[in-house]
């Protein structure tokens, strides 16, 4: 997801441009799993429920928007069709499956939605086999921006931060501001009350549900652009977002983003600078695999130590 | 007494004792390693249940154990077969006793900060915390070259065991069978100790367990450590099995596969993951021999036990569990 | 003076702006059943809680058999001898009441890492559990899962607990609650054999009760204790009627 363009400027040199090229990437990546963090955190904050299935979510999106855009030539009706297409998913899982999980335990919410992973991975390959499909960037967004110190960033990358920006602030306004973000505000403080006070809690939850279905195919669809849309591109993603909106607090939107955010950063700058950083006291072949090992370890070990003093993350609902 | 369910169990661990003798006799080894597969992933999972079944912990990193064990075995043969000592002189061997004990010391000393870290935090929680320690261990295994890296550790051969030619499958089978049913008994005996008194209390209430003075960490961690130590047996059996380590021994979708194992079998039940994990690679057999995308089917099955057929398929046989 | 076996000085917590405990104090004296009694939202069960040890009180001691208890833990309180009951039952729901007080017994003899013998072949288990279920009514339900019991006999077997793991004070947190008459006859009838084994601080609402078998009662309002005394003295304090307004008294 952070391309390295360490080729391009040497192992050992750390400029600026490369610093703020990094920085970006992680921003970005960070953006992407808050799409996702969102999605989750809602539906567990509202419903009580954890969705493993949400990385097919992701994986619908990503499809419904390579599709489209192959059989139209417009990126910009893929993206409508990948949001429509996970939103119609989530509503449909929701009906027939997820309703009938809401009073089970977790086990039960683990099992039957790492069935549906089974169920819609396996589904998708049988629809259009193990090979990938591609999804090219639109024109409108093609092409490289000069960044200070000398560097060019990836125009596209640029809009996806700006996309991700966008949302957070449409949820803010719509958690905050209209009658369903009340509603939405409600279910998450009571559940039982908001039946007696006469909502329609199944719709609601069904919108809910959509909701985050929704924004986890947005991601995928303009993640599709950078790598490749297959079969299983939603699983790392998942794990991520799960780890995101744990050390953000389950429940806890706010919590989402600023999870997101650290993640996403913590993971591009370790993968960035720890290989770097020891090289300066190890051979270099050492330092590569030494680096390497612990940059994927690291966003772990931070939740770990976030959980290991704050055992229900950092705003806690 | 001899319920319905003790008969069910009876014909299980006969039925898995037969499948490779009459497989033997008409010189289809093939189905001996099946069987033995089927047993190992029992192993794993009856080591999970004394922490989910027992202990209503849902652990989602079981695998970093079942991985433990798999490369404790495979490094271990692999520096026996070098000749070159791993660390302070400490040399390799390929002694499958020595293994085990390795293995198993090995796991229960990484389950010990695993455990005291997790079981501070609780429901979802748990399940996240136990996840990121298990991916955590997993990047650690495929970033490390000198043991394969992504490809995983090759032994050369099986490893050995005294008066047995571990080399051939029915000899090696009738290893694990053993482990298995040595396993299904300490289960049982722990189900019905002081221990496991107060295990299962932490699992219904763990506010009444407080409130008469036993502490439901201290109980839960033993729990913990003790499910990873007999995973971890499994894990060095199945590297021996394959004659290869392999990281995805590690990956997520082994830990829930282990938990599927439990569920589809009869959570709680003595002969749950057994009975799991024959229907698991029954379902793996059959259906994957009709169509390679058989895990459509397996997600259907589970989630049809999930939201129908809660108590698995020891359930459906026996009828509900009986409880003291 | 005898010592006290419980001993609470100026106990405060509040949540946010509320103030649950503003500077209680009070004592347990052996032999005695301490009523403490207050209207609805006085603070009883935050009092209970932080005596057992489940929230942590924001200043003031608790002193148990001469020890500090301010550092412990639920668990540890409990092992020490303070014994209690729910205001809401809480069982092993699955075990049966047998199983549910051999734990207690086995919590009492302090040793749950126990793995291999069967606890229910265990007769230093077994028989100081059925004595105790004897004593308390519950023998003929013994084998019954906690699920399946009536409410009052749940309240039975939570006091059954108590009993069996030795407790050195008994919180009871309202069981009468929920009891018919009947129930709440013999229940009283029951507590008042009790108080000899160890002394008692009884929460309740049931007024019968506690004028049957209070030597001191501690009144509590607004988290501050304003009258403790005996029942003649509780009944006529007139702080009291006006604290109870349109309750009985």
């Amino acid at each position: 997801m952070a391309a390295c363009p360490c080729a391009e400027y040497g192992t050992t040199a750390l400029s600026t441009a490369l610093l703020i090229e990094q920085l970006l990437n992680g921003l970005q990546l960070g953006v992407m799993l808050f799409l996702m963090a969102a999605g989750l955190t809602l539906i567990f904050g509202v419903m009580g429920l954890i969705n493993l299935a949400h990385g097919s979510l992701y994986m619908i999106g990503a499809f419904a928007c390579a599709v489209t855009a192959s059989a139209t030539g417009s990126f910009w009706l893929g993206l409508i069709a990948s949001l429509i297409a996970a939103a119609a998913a989530g509503a449909i899982v929701e009906v027939v499956v997820i309703r009938r999980l809401y009073d089970r335990d977790h086990l039960d919410q683990v099992l039957a939605t790492f069935a549906l992973i089974l169920i819609f991975s396996e589904g998708s390959r049988w629809f259009f086999g193990s090979f990938p499909l591609y999804l090219d960037i639109p024109a409108a967004l093609q092409g490289a921006v000069p960044l200070p110190g000398g560097g060019r960033y990836q125009l596209y990358r640029l809009a996806i931060i700006g996309v991700g920006i966008a949302v957070a602030l449409g949820l803010y306004l719509l958690i905050s501001r209209t009658r369903l973000g009340m509603r939405i505000r409600a279910g998450e403080s009571d559940r039982e009350m908001i039946a007696a006070l006469g909502i329609d809690i199944q719709s609601l939850y069904t919108i809910v549900f959509a909701l985050g279905a929704a924004l986890a195919g947005l991601a995928g669809a303009l993640v599709g652009a950078l790598q490749s849309v297959q079969v299983g591109m939603g699983e790392p993603v998942l794990i991520l977002a799960f780890v995101v909106i744990v050390i953000g607090g389950i429940g806890s939107i706010k919590g989402a983003l600023t999870g997101a955010i650290l993640v996403g950063l913590i993971d591009t700058m370790g993968r960035f600078l720890l290989p770097k950083t020891l090289a300066l006291i190890l051979p270099a072949s050492q330092a590569g695999m030494i680096g390497g090992a612990l940059a994927s370890m690291l966003i772990y070990i931070v939740m770990a130590l976030i959980l290991a003093f704050r055992p229900r993350g950092l705003f806690a609902a | 007494m001899i319920t319905r369910e003790t008969i069910v169990n009876a014909v299980i661990a006969l039925l898995l004792l037969a499948i490779p003798l009459v497989a033997m006799t008409l010189g289809e080894p093939f189905y001996v390693t099946l069987a033995t597969r089927i047993t190992i992933l029992a192993l794993a999972a009856v080591g999970l249940n004394i922490a989910l079944g027992l202990g209503g912990l849902v652990s989602f990193g079981h695998a970093a154990f079942f991985g433990i064990g798999g490369y404790a075995a495979g490094i271990l043969a692999t520096h026996a077969f070098n000749a070159e000592p791993l660390f302070l002189g400490i040399e390799g061997t390929t002694s499958m006793p020595w293994i085990w004990l390795v293995a198993i010391a090995v796991c229960g000393l990484v389950a010990l900060p695993i455990g005291a870290i997790s079981l501070r935090t609780t429901g979802v929680y748990f399940i996240m915390i136990t996840l990121a320690f298990a991916q955590m261990i997993y990047y650690f295994a495929i970033s490390w070259p000198a043991y394969g890296g992504e490809d995983g550790l090759s032994l050369s051969v099986r490893n050995l065991f005294p008066f047995v030619s571990t080399a051939k499958p029915l000899p090696f089978f009738l290893i694990c069978y053993g482990a298995l049913m040595l396993a299904i008994i300490l289960f049982l005996l722990l189900r019905g100790s002081r221990f496991g008194a107060a295990l299962q209390t932490a699992r219904q209430n763990e506010t009444r367990l407080a409130a008469i003075g036993i502490a439901p960490f201290n109980i839960r961690l033993v729990a913990f450590v003790l499910s990873a130590m007999v995973t971890g047996l499994a894990g060095a059996l199945f590297a021996d099995l394959n004659r290869f380590a392999s990281p995805s021994m590690f990956s997520w979708h082994m830990s829930g596969e282990l938990i599927v194992l439990i569920i589809l079998g009869g959570k709680g039940r003595l002969f749950g993951p057994l009975a799991g994990a024959m229907l698991y690679v029954l379902i793996e057999h059959v259906l994957g021999g009709i169509t390679e995308r058989w895990q459509l089917f397996l997600g259907l099955i589970l989630l049809g036990v999930v939201l129908f057929a809660r108590g698995g398929l020891l359930g459906l046989l026996a009828g509900k569990a009986r409880h003291g | 003076m005898v010592e006290p076996v419980l001993e609470i000085f100026e106990l405060r917590k509040s949540f946010g702006a509320l103030k649950a405990t503003d500077g209680v104090s009070l004592d347990l004296r052996p032999g005695e059943i301490h009523a403490l009694i207050g209207p609805n939202g006085a603070g009883k069960s935050t009092l209970i809680h932080q005596i057992s040890g489940s929230i942590r009180q924001d200043s003031g001691t608790i002193r148990f058999l001469g020890e500090d208890m301010s550092g412990l833990g639920v668990p540890q309180r409990a092992h020490r001898g303070l014994g209690r009951s729910f205001q809401i039952s809480s069982l092993a729901p699955e075990f049966s009441a047998l199983r549910n007080v051999m734990l207690a017994v086995q919590a009492r003899q302090g040793s749950s890492f126990r793995f291999f013998r069967p606890v229910m072949g265990d007769r230093s288990l077994k028989e100081p559990a059925m004595a105790v279920l004897e004593r308390v009514g519950l023998a003929k339900r013994a084998h019954l899962p906690a699920a399946e019991l009536s409410h009052g006999e749940r309240r039975q077997l939570e006091i059954a607990m108590a009993l069996a793991l030795g407790s050195k004070a008994f919180l009871f947190d309202e069981p009468m609650a929920g009891m018919g008459p009947e129930g709440s006859k013999a229940l009283t009838k029951f507590l008042d054999g009790l108080r000899n084994e160890a002394p008692i601080l009884l929460v309740e609402h049931d007024m019968d009760a506690v004028f049957a078998l209070a030597d001191r009662i501690s009144v509590l309002v607004y988290g501050r204790i304003i009258a403790t005394g005996k029942v003649e003295d509780i009944r006529d304090d007139p702080q009291v009627r006006r604290a109870y307004l349109g309750d009985a008294l």
